[in-house]
């Protein structure tokens, strides 16, 4: 073991910066009282450290613990910019709510900084750690309304059954360890595939992701725990956690080892069954909050359906660089959609999130054109409308489904496309053609706050960027294979 | 590339620019929204003439292209184009337009900005249709579409708007989203999304698909449009559609929504899946008589007047598929020109329906009676209408249906003989619906002071008119434009063509056959 060197710093220069900011929000708590201070700090922090990406190296780090290469590039931009827009999006929230801003920023930074070492991990324990830092921190902000049952409920929840998955995961490297002697992720992919120890092992491990990713079976928290936490809160874990863990699994099931009969198929069932429990739960939903939980399921299943296709791409042409840019756009175009909607819910939602039914959204159109406007376009986005970035993620994976003759999982997909048409729609249709009944009491009526509103704005803005230039991003993805660690 | 390439970019944009304007004016000075509107309307239309002399008669193949890269991955390119079938169809949406806005002019009272942004936005979503040369392009104008008329119905419809707002768009969703994994899945064999390329590789027996994937192919595409024309049994959206929209609404819908799909099927399905679009023209046809005779009669048995001329709609429609599928070369003219000529009817005629609930707030057959009386000028253009509508010989209806028949003689007297009970039918519901709301004593008093046209009315109908007569009298004119586009893409979708083709080492080719085609028509 060679001592740590500037190298290796240059490797983590995010997270590190990430946590350094979180760590200074955290002592100048007692000295700093402005909110906007700490905000403004917290903005800083995020930003920092989504800029020192660019400067971060490529290449591998801590005896080829991490690796920075195009993913991680890509990875740690995408979870940057949703943990800036989150924390600008809180600002106005945390003020509704009475809530200290100091911690909830640390933790959104340190969250962020675990997600940044799972998307760069090369090494199962690594990927632990950044699991457990983003995890930790997530229990802790998902009860951060302390005063409110339901985010007490949602925290509660959220940690048993996550530290549950953890133990699956920590498991699975055991077994893993025990079947390979490493745990290094290229030692891993050099093993002999057939083996069933490994294979129970690996199990083991998408258990644990799957966990955190909310594929059906293991998305039964999901809902819940959505629905209590701050939505701001929300807002990040349908973004981040999420992103972070499906780089993960890139890493681990893009390799030569998942492309048997046994990971095709635990992904393609894995695929069908959390695209049918997202959009049949979310169909059912009065309260918007929720339905927008179960569709992020949804659209965790979408993104498994190109997971289904890396397992196979080995064998065409095109290699399985389409299928991880399907995987990485889509999940982009998701992430910062999603902030953007939940944002909106977080503003509309009032004190004590109290208006989130659909008849509290009823007539919004007229009554707030700019926010009923933008939770339109986000709508029609994660519906996969043309012009905006949804569309693209939905035709990326589609292309890489078919080329990887997947016909009938792709099939599936179209249908529930037509499912989670149903539900979008009923929601712009209900915010433009229906009458308000007075459901929300006018001091919770306002518009959306001026940060809010740039939260919403950038994210529409991206939304139609990559709805319109979407090679710009995926170019990076698809032209190469992103793994490889040159620029 | 001509100096003018950049019409048709013009074209297609302006009333996205109009749509942007009307966005910064005051939210209720409605007066100058609906000016603004109207002027970029008949800015439109004028603007729409211009491509007209690009496309000379008898000329084939695309017109005013404009070809610039786009996406790279996957590869995707802005290619426009006309030829001798759209650009009568452009015409169709930007002189519907205007006459949606002047129609709207009293009955829109609220939200009046947003109602002109979306007929705008409508009017650039379908001349999109008309002009994308890339399937990727059009994909998402015939997606971009919908969402506007979605609106249209379900903000300013009638009672049931919402639910005929949301079953208009999962219908068409549904539908669309088969076309989409259909263009993919070509796209994945030819790397290229554009339409002329991939037609040309269909052409020259690169592209050779198996029956069973060209049959899925076909139908993949087909659904989507089938829903849209519609066909039966995909058709019942369309009442529900057409009853609760707003006027302009339904006019848009009739006009042109319609032709999208029958469009469609024209430009995409023929040619690219000649073999299977032969296989499947017997069972096509047939549902588009059944088309045609259900339509006329549920029709004949409506006691709501707009849901009688939607699913007059449905009847006449059915022509046009049965003209498509009969694959002859008068069949395909005529289903051309029973859009254009239903367009103009159709359009007509919900717009005199509009008129009616204007001034009594219902569409119900049995509160009418002895109109003419009290509106003598109205009923004088909606006799006008009807029989243009049901096919009296020198106004626009007839000639379309005429060819059609004509053509589906050639191949199946049958057919035509079925079609044909189709012109009677429409006869009879419509004199009959004419009689019922016109004739006869005055049964209720509210009908007594109803006031006849007013000068508004009266110019758009004098406008309306004025082309069915045009239609029906000056058919060279037309005809003579699109008949060898139609030849053009007879030959392309001649299962003849695939059967060489599919034979490696010999290659028709396509510029000479499609000269000797163009002298085959000239010659009738």
């Amino acid at each position: 073991m060679s001592p740590v060197s500037l190298v290796d710093i240059h490797r983590v220069l995010p997270e590190l910066s990430w946590c350094v900011f979180g760590v200074v929000l955290m002592l100048l708590q007692p000295f700093l009282k402005s909110r906007q201070g700490l905000t403004f700090l917290a903005l800083i922090g995020a930003a920092t450290g989504t800029l020192t990406t660019s400067l971060a190296a490529y290449g591998s780090g801590f005896n080829g613990l991490v690796q920075f290469d195009t993913l991680s590039l890509f990875f740690h931009w995408l979870l940057g910019l949703t943990s800036f827009l989150v924390i600008l999006a809180s600002d106005s929230y945390l003020e509704r709510e009475g809530l200290d801003p100091a911690e909830f920023y640390a933790l959104v930074l340190f969250a962020t900084a675990g997600m940044g070492v799972l998307a760069s991990a090369q090494e199962l324990l690594t990927a632990f750690i950044g699991l457990e830092m983003s995890s930790i921190s997530s229990y802790v902000l998902a009860g951060y309304r302390r005063d409110s049952i339901k985010s007490s409920e949602s925290a509660m929840k959220y940690f048993l059954l996550g530290s549950f998955a953890t133990a699956f995961f920590l498991y699975g490297i055991a077994v893993v360890y025990g079947a390979t002697g490493s745990t290094y992720l290229a030692k891993i992919a050099d093993a002999e595939p057939t083996g069933n120890l490994l294979r129970l092992g690996l199990t083991l491990i998408l258990i644990g992701l799957g966990f955190k990713i909310a594929a059906a079976p293991f998305q039964i928290w999901t809902p819940d725990v959505y629905e209590g936490a701050p939505t701001p809160v929300t807002a990040l874990f349908s973004a981040g956690p999420k992103a972070a863990t499906f780089a993960l699994l890139l890493r681990i099931f893009g390799t030569s080892q998942a492309a048997t009969d046994f990971w095709f198929w635990a992904f393609w069932i894995l695929a069908a069954l959390t695209m049918f429990a997202g959009n049949l739960g979310a169909l059912v939903q009065g309260n918007v909050k929720r339905m927008l939980a179960y569709s992020s399921i949804a659209h965790a299943g979408y993104t498994l359906v190109a997971f289904a296709a890396v397992t196979t791409m080995k064998a065409t042409p095109l290699g399985p660089g389409q299928a991880y840019g399907a995987v990485a756009f889509y999940l982009a175009s998701y992430a910062l959609v999603s902030v953007g909607a939940f944002t909106i819910l977080s503003e509309l939602g009032g004190k004590g999130e109290r208006y989130l039914t659909q008849d509290d959204y009823a007539g919004l159109g007229t009554r707030q054109p700019f926010a009923a406007a933008m939770l339109s376009l986000f709508l029609l986005s994660f519906l996969g409308l043309p012009i905006t970035a949804g569309f693209f993620g939905k035709l990326y994976i589609f292309t890489a489904a078919i080329n990887s003759k997947l016909i009938w999982l792709a099939i599936l997909m179209a249908i529930n496309s037509v499912i989670g048409a149903y539900y979008y729609l009923r929601l712009i249709v209900v915010m433009y053609m229906y009458e308000y009944k007075g459901t929300v009491p006018a001091e919770a009526a306002v518009g959306l706050s001026p940060t809010a509103a740039m939260v919403v704005t950038v994210a529409g803005l991206i939304t139609v960027y990559l709805g319109i230039m979407p090679n710009h991003v995926l170019g990076l993805l698809v032209t190469q294979n992103p793994m490889v660690t040159s620029r | 590339m001509p100096a003018n390439g950049n019409l048709l970019t013009v074209l297609l944009f302006l009333p996205l620019l109009g749509a942007v304007a009307v966005l910064f004016l005051r939210n209720d000075d409605h007066l100058w929204i609906r000016r603004l509107s109207l002027a970029v309307g008949v800015a439109e239309f004028l603007l729409s003439f211009l491509p007209v002399w690009a496309v000379p008669p008898g000329s084939t193949g695309f017109k005013l292209e404009v070809f610039i890269p786009w996406i790279t991955s996957p590869r995707i390119g802005y290619h426009l184009g006309v030829d001798g079938i759209s650009i009568f169809l452009i015409h169709l949406i930007t002189l519907l337009t205007p006459i949606g806005i002047l129609a709207s002019w009293n009955d829109i009272k609220h939200r009046v900005k947003e109602f002109h942004i979306m007929l705008l936005l409508l009017e650039m979503g379908v001349i999109g249709i008309f002009l994308s040369l890339d399937l990727f392009l059009f994909f998402l104008f015939w997606e971009f579409g919908l969402i506007p008329l979605a609106f249209l119905i379900g903000i300013w419809g009638h009672d049931r708007r919402i639910y005929a707002a949301l079953k208009f768009l999962i219908y068409t969703m549904a539908g669309s989203i088969f076309m989409l994994v259909g263009i993919i899945w070509l796209y994945n064999h030819t790397g290229t999304f554009d339409f002329v390329a991939i037609q040309q590789m269909v052409q020259s027996g690169q592209l050779v698909l198996s029956q069973r994937t060209e049959m899925l192919l076909f139908l993949s595409f087909f659904v989507a449009f089938a829903i849209k024309v519609p066909i039966f049994p995909f058709h019942t959206w369309l009442p529900d559609a057409h009853t609760e929209a707003p006027t302009a609404g339904s006019v848009d819908l009739a006009g042109v929504m319609l032709k999208t799909g029958a469009y469609g099927l024209i430009r995409f399905c023929l040619p690219l899946f000649p073999d299977a679009s032969h296989r499947a023209a017997p069972y096509i046809a047939v549902l588009g008589i059944i088309s045609i005779i259900y339509g006329a009669l549920v029709a004949m048995v409506q006691p709501n007047l707009k849901r009688l001329v939607a699913y007059s709609s449905v009847s006449h429609m059915g022509f046009v598929t049965l003209g498509i599928f009969s694959f002859t070369h008068i069949g395909m003219q005529g289903a051309i020109y029973v859009m254009l000529a239903h367009g103009i009817s159709t359009g007509a005629l919900f717009l005199l329906v509009g008129m009616l609930y204007e001034r009594r707030h219902t569409f119900e057959i049995s509160e009418f009676g002895g109109l003419a009386t009290p509106m003598p000028k109205y009923a004088g253009f909606f006799l006008f209408t009807v029989l243009a509508s049901l096919g009296l010989p020198i106004l626009n209806g007839f000639v379309g249906e005429y060819l059609v028949l004509l053509g589906t003689y050639e191949k199946h007297w049958q057919w035509a003989a079925w079609g044909a009970t189709g012109v009677i039918l429409s006869a009879c519901y419509l004199l009959w619906a004419y009689q019922r709301v016109f004739y006869g004593e005055i049964t209720h008093q509210k009908n007594r002071e109803l006031r006849d046209v007013d000068s508004r009315e009266t110019w758009a109908m004098v406008g309306m008119c004025f082309l069915m007569l045009w239609l029906g009298v000056h058919t060279r004119f037309f005809l003579f434009r699109f008949q060898a586009s139609c030849a053009t893409i007879l030959q392309q979708a001649s299962p003849n063509r695939a059967e060489e083709a599919a034979t490696p080492k010999y290659v028709i080719p396509s510029a000479k056959a499609t000269d000797n085609s163009t002298e085959r028509v000239a010659s009738r």
